[in-house]
């Protein structure tokens, strides 16, 4: 904030004038990386085609409609499979996900190379998405669900991790203090101090990944994981447009669906 | 409970979390039937899976070493072009939020505005980034231009939506006394709403733009461009050093990218 003395008087400012020019030059740097990156891409892009895009658009969208429902009788079985991927990838992931918790909190965790590298795990899989991760799985133990299954728990461990670490990092010390001083053993402060503050934490986490896994395994199938994008990519592959706004819709309500479920599921826990 | 004051109990039980205990009993025995289908659709074949183990070790085997340096001016490009990718796809997914924002404010924008702009949100959420990249790619052709309209279309199912949550929060004293001294609407959302949502949106843009990095790595394996076809072409090619050393760098990058956000959030608030 600055006041500035004017001969009509004191006037204010927001800002200063050298904070004034510094945003400004701020603004104008910022400006510039993105013209810049904007020709970089333009470079590399054939503007026919993107300027056919409306007109293809069109086409597409006419090509799209109506959806084929008679195709919904051989879709039932990918949509189960799909949700089984999302659960079972994250019970899996969840398993995983808790010992790498308490090995990544701080108040928990037995030592400091031991936190470096459970922080580490849960960096790396953070960071490499369900896709890539299955795309890995496929070539290793070949495509079928069980893939998707694990690249779904694989991509998982760092989310359910990082989220429930943050949860013990923040628990209450009083209360296993309380439970120390009865005498109980490691485990049992684990299981009578730690484990039941941050309960509510782990169920509604468990609950918002396995909605987002619900989304992730709908792809999964593109690189032959299993599920419903295996129907996907053969319908897009054949160009059966009518198949293909069909599977949309039904990802759309699973999505939807389980959206619901979570949000139902979560407002009853906490 | 005690029948006299010298005879303590010697051993507690916790309380159960469900009281009812036959409510409790069928959520086990759904959750087991469920678990026993769920793994019965599953149709592991566990011949195939021991015939797979030593070909997963030598499959594990040939990612190590990376190998940086037999493809590493086309590592480069993969990466630079996902970097521009994201810098321009956050920020014009996040220029297209802002009126989607405002207008899927419940306190804002007037019942068929919102209930648009809301529809909108949801059905960009919904789709995963790489549905969105096939069909950029199919309108807009290969290249980094579909990844960059994929990953704009995703930023405003998630930027948006944040925003719109963030204004029907706002302190509502704040917009009245703004209104009360006779400001238009756009005085009203600059000076009323927008210094109370930026600091919370601008944490949330870096954020974003570190998500966008992630998935930029994705859209290349459906043809968006970007480092995710470098990795694909790696994968096709059985050169599974290549793959290695492009997932640690990816790794690396999403690592600094996000320390550094979590510095300027700080920093922000």
């Amino acid at each position: 904030m600055a006041v500035f003395q004017t001969s009509d008087g004191p006037e204010w400012r927001r800002r200063t004038t050298s904070q004034q020019l510094a945003m400004w030059f701020g603004w104008l740097i910022a400006v510039a990386i993105v013209v810049y990156c904007f020709k970089l891409i333009s470079d590399n892009t054939i503007w026919f085609f993107v300027l056919d895009a409306g007109t293809q658009a069109g086409d597409l969208a006419s090509r799209m409609v109506p959806p084929r429902w008679s195709y919904m009788d051989e879709l039932w079985r990918p949509v189960w499979d799909t949700i089984n991927i999302a659960t079972l990838g994250t019970l899996l992931a969840l398993i995983m996900a808790v010992p790498v918790a308490f090995l990544a909190a701080s108040n928990t965790t037995p030592h400091k190379t031991v936190r470096a590298v459970a922080l580490f795990v849960i960096v790396s899989s953070r960071s490499i998405n369900s896709l890539i991760w299955a795309l890995m799985l496929v070539a290793i133990i070949g495509p079928g669900m069980l893939a998707g299954v694990i690249a779904i728990a694989l991509r998982s461990i760092g989310f359910c991790a990082k989220l429930l670490y943050e949860a013990i990092e923040e628990i209450d010390v009083k209360q296993v203090e309380a439970i120390e001083a009865t005498g109980a053993t490691g485990a049992q402060k684990l299981t009578f101090g730690i484990a039941p503050q941050i309960m509510p934490a782990f169920a509604g986490i468990s609950v918002f990944r396995w909605d987002i896994n619900i989304r992730e395994s709908t792809v999964l199938g593109l690189v032959g994981a299993g599920g419903i994008g295996l129907q996907l990519d053969s319908s897009i592959s054949s160009l059966a447009w009518t198949q293909v706004s069909l599977i949309l819709l039904v990802i759309l309500a699973t999505v939807i669906l389980s959206e619901w479920v979570s949000a139902k599921v979560r407002h009853a826990i906490i | 409970m005690q029948e006299s004051p010298t005879a303590y109990p010697t051993s507690w039980k916790k309380p159960p979390l469900i009281q009812n205990p036959r409510l409790r009993w069928a959520l086990w025995f759904g959750a087991a039937i469920y678990l026993a289908l769920a793994l019965g659709t599953l149709e592991v074949n566990w011949e195939r899976v021991a015939e797979g183990i030593p070909r997963g070790t030598r499959f594990i085997a040939a990612f190590f070493p990376p190998d940086f340096v037999t493809r590493w001016d086309s590592i480069v490009d993969g990466i630079l072009e996902s970097i521009w990718m994201t810098v321009i796809a956050t920020v014009a997914g996040i220029a297209l939020s802002i009126p989607f924002g405002l207008g899927a404010a419940r306190n804002l924008a007037p019942r068929p505005v919102y209930l648009f702009c809301r529809s909108v949100i949801a059905i960009s959420r919904t789709f995963p980034e790489v549905i969105l990249a096939i069909f950029a790619v199919k309108l807009f052709g290969f290249g980094p231009f579909a990844g960059f309209v994929a990953l704009s279309i995703a930023t405003i199912g998630f930027y948006a939506k944040l925003l719109a949550e963030d204004i029907e929060a706002m302190d509502p004293t704040q917009a009245e006394a703004i209104r009360a001294t006779g400001a238009s609407w756009f005085q009203w959302v600059n000076y009323a709403i927008q210094p109370q949502v930026m600091p919370r949106m601008i944490g949330l843009a870096v954020y974003r733009l570190d998500i966008n990095f992630r998935e930029s790595a994705v859209v290349g394996i459906v043809g968006g461009g970007g480092i995710g076809a470098t990795l694909l072409t790696a994968f096709d090619r059985y050169e599974f050093d290549s793959a290695a050393a492009i997932l640690l760098i990816i790794i690396a990058i999403v690592m600094v990218l996000e320390y550094a956000s979590g510095y300027l959030r700080k920093w922000v608030q």
